[in-house]
């Protein structure tokens, strides 16, 4: 009886997650995607059909035979969404390099410092997520502005005399993503690094190798399911990013994000955005089902 | 001619006046913050010598070993390998080689991985690499284990790994770090002999960094007993053993009765020492000159004590009578621990040689503990 209570509550615990996963994200995305499947109308909600089921059996037969591919078919034809598309990865992609250069001399440096100023470190680095996203992006569109922060320093230093335009370009897309994802990255890195046996890098000093090259071909290299975990952390949701691009992002920059709002809040054309909802969710899934193998490899070699 | 112990090997460079040290420690001190680890020590080493740094943890030993790797720079003082001053000269352009005491393996790279590293920094061409780690390999018998990763094999497999990786590039001296801390104690004593086998096969000079004192009586032709970043003696292990130079040594290596006591009496070769609250008298050899009433201790290894219910023919040197306090039995040995009317404990070991006794000794038996006058040594310092 005790083992029958005992099974029956571990299921329930492992139950947990999978209901919510179902609860608030299956059926959404099912939802989702009969809309992408939807025709517009100007009707609430703006789409049809809508299931209706007091029309009985027979009026849901003819619902779903409304259904058609027709907005993925005008994705593929319209070049806008494939460009954006590409620009959005093309974009997530260098921020993601940007990010990496950025935060793996931080990481470097946290791992490598006495450990009694770790903790203060690591808070220092987790201390930003306590103010809101949204702030923090606004807030550095009073530090790229024209007559911003940024610029009336360099002016102030003599190092330009007209204000440098950046507000409103992909510089300050790539500026905005790596600051609000370095964390994502510094934190798994720091962690592969922290428990790294520094004596390995003695060894291979000691065998022959400069420094330089004992740091590329062993302390790099130890931390590579750090630095995967953390581009991926940086990636994956860069590419659907929607705030940065919008505030700190000009007419010029192209982003999925972008188009998805568009369509949605201008257009009013739920079933597109649906559409490129659905097309983003599917390209994600490649680099998530990379990074999972990438996960569960190291997983494997560090048993 | 008496001599001292056992001994390893025909070979004491040290003693030859001519021969040059391959390894010349001069004055080294070595400072971290307030911290002095080293403290102007000086020690030469011999090549092809195996030499062992004894001590307890925190006595320096490792630093020292660490400056010699490369890994330290010495505060102050000077560094010389085969004739070359070592200072400024970084780990990766000396000719040594560490075994570290976690072994330090690539986890990234397979058996033959490791052992290949040293040699692909050194350019070596691929044929001769492949040769060179297929005999390290044979080497240390791991021929089958060459395409392993380090977290599949076992200890003492690892282990090997790592001394065939660090003797790959033959280095001239090669550094070794508690090298059998981590195996258990039997596989301990088989990788000490096959430690020193492989130091002979080779004829490379091996400093060894240990705290157990068993295992560097077994391997080194000479160990230095470190304390507080000096060094207290350097002998070879019979000399540390039965002619400590100090109460430190004496006490740090192996277990020994103490006795503190001044001269009674100098002459003959011989000393009498006055051993107060007991009124023992000691006689013994005069190892060191000393002047009557001088205060000197006296050291003697338990297994240099005889011990028996009848009175000793001459009871007034030497002896002392007593109660059975405890006794330790080893099997091959047992340690008998006799108590003096004044309370002092002393131990006696006798070996089991035979296997059955007939009135053996227990627990509250007055003895009879004595020793003859060359079996203890007088100590000044």
């Amino acid at each position: 009886m005790q083992r029958l209570i005992s099974s029956i509550a571990s299921r329930l615990v492992i139950a947990v997650p999978y209901l919510w996963l179902l609860i608030f994200f299956l059926i959404p995305f099912i939802i989702v995607f009969k809309i992408s499947l939807s025709q517009g109308a100007t009707s609430i909600p703006p789409y049809a059909p809508t299931f209706d089921l007091s029309a009985g059996w027979q009026g849901l037969k003819d619902s779903f035979a409304q259904f058609s591919w027709d907005n993925y078919v005008w994705l593929v034809e319209d070049p806008l969404y494939y460009k954006a598309y590409l620009s959005s990865v093309l974009i997530a992609a260098v921020s993601t390099l940007l990010t990496l250069i950025v935060g793996y001399p931080i990481a470097y440096g946290m791992a490598r410092a006495p450990t009694t100023i770790r903790p203060t470190l690591l808070m220092l680095v987790i201390l930003p997520f306590w103010t809101s996203f949204l702030i923090r992006v606004y807030a550095w569109i009073g530090i790229l502005k024209p007559e911003g922060l940024l610029n009336q320093f360099l002016m102030w230093a003599h190092v330009i005399d007209t204000p440098l335009n950046i507000l409103n370009t992909n510089t300050a897309v790539f500026i905005g993503i790596v600051y609000s994802y370095l964390p994502f990255l510094v934190l798994p890195i720091y962690s592969a690094l922290e428990k790294m046996d520094y004596s390995l890098v003695e060894a291979a000093e000691d065998l022959g190798c400069p420094p330089i090259l004992a740091f590329w071909k062993i302390t790099f290299r130890l931390s590579m399911p750090g630095v995967i975990a953390g581009c991926f952390l940086v990636f994956i949701p860069a590419v659907g990013e929607f705030v940065i691009p919008d505030l700190l992002g000009g007419s010029q920059t192209l982003m999925i994000g972008k188009t998805l709002w568009s369509e949605f809040f201008s257009n009013r054309d739920w079933p597109v955005s649906s559409a490129v909802a659905v097309v983003l969710l599917l390209l994600l899934v490649v680099p998530i089902v990379l990074f999972q193998r990438a996960e569960s490899r190291a997983r494997e070699s560090e048993k | 001619m008496k001599s001292l112990g056992s001994f390893r090997r025909k070979f004491a460079p040290w003693n030859d006046p001519e021969a040059k040290p391959f390894i010349a420690i001069e004055n080294v001190t070595k400072k971290f913050a307030d911290f002095t680890a080293v403290d102007d020590l000086s020690l030469n080493i011999y090549n092809r010598e195996f030499f062992a740094l004894l001590g307890a943890s925190g006595c320096g030993k490792s630093t020292l070993l660490r400056m010699l790797a490369g890994f330290e720079e010495p505060t102050a003082g000077r560094i010389q390998i085969d004739g070359q001053d070592m200072r400024g000269i970084p780990p990766y352009k000396r000719p040594v080689n560490m075994m570290f005491q976690s072994y330090a393996l690539f986890p990234h790279m397979t058996v033959e991985g490791n052992i290949a590293f040293g040699l692909k920094q050194d350019g070596m061409q691929k044929g001769d690499i492949e040769a060179r780690v297929a005999e390290m390999l044979k080497l240390v018998k791991l021929e089958r284990f060459a395409k392993r990763k380090p977290h599949q094999l076992s200890g003492g497999q690892r282990q090997r790994v790592a001394l065939a990786r660090a003797v790959a590039k033959r280095p001239k001296v090669l550094l070794l770090d508690e090298p059998l801390g981590a195996l258990d104690k039997k596989l301990r004593e088989e990788t000490q002999f096959e430690l020193m086998d492989l130091q002979m096969k080779l004829g490379l000079t091996f400093v060894v960094v240990t705290h157990d004192q068993e295992e560097a009586m077994t391997m080194a032709d000479r160990i230095a007993v470190m304390d507080k970043g000096k060094v207290m003696q350097v002998a070879t292990p019979a000399e540390v053993y039965e002619a400590p130079n100090s109460k430190f040594v004496a006490d740090f290596i192996g277990n020994v009765n103490m006795f503190e006591g001044t001269t009674a009496a100098v002459g003959n070769g011989k000393i009498d020492i006055a051993v107060a609250p007991e009124n023992l008298t000691i006689r013994t050899e005069a190892s060191r000159s000393c002047t009557i009433g001088q205060p000197v201790g006296f050291a003697i290894r338990p297994e240099k004590i005889r011990i028996s219910r009848k009175q000793p023919a001459d009871s007034s040197i030497n002896s002392a009578y007593g109660e059975m306090w405890d006794i330790a039995y080893f099997g091959d040995m047992t340690v008998f621990h006799v108590k003096l009317e004044s309370g002092r404990i002393i131990k006696a070991a006798s070996l089991n040689a035979v296997r059955t006794v007939e009135e053996p000794l227990g627990y509250d038996d007055m003895v009879w503990v004595n020793f003859d006058t060359d079996a203890g040594i007088v100590l000044t310092a």
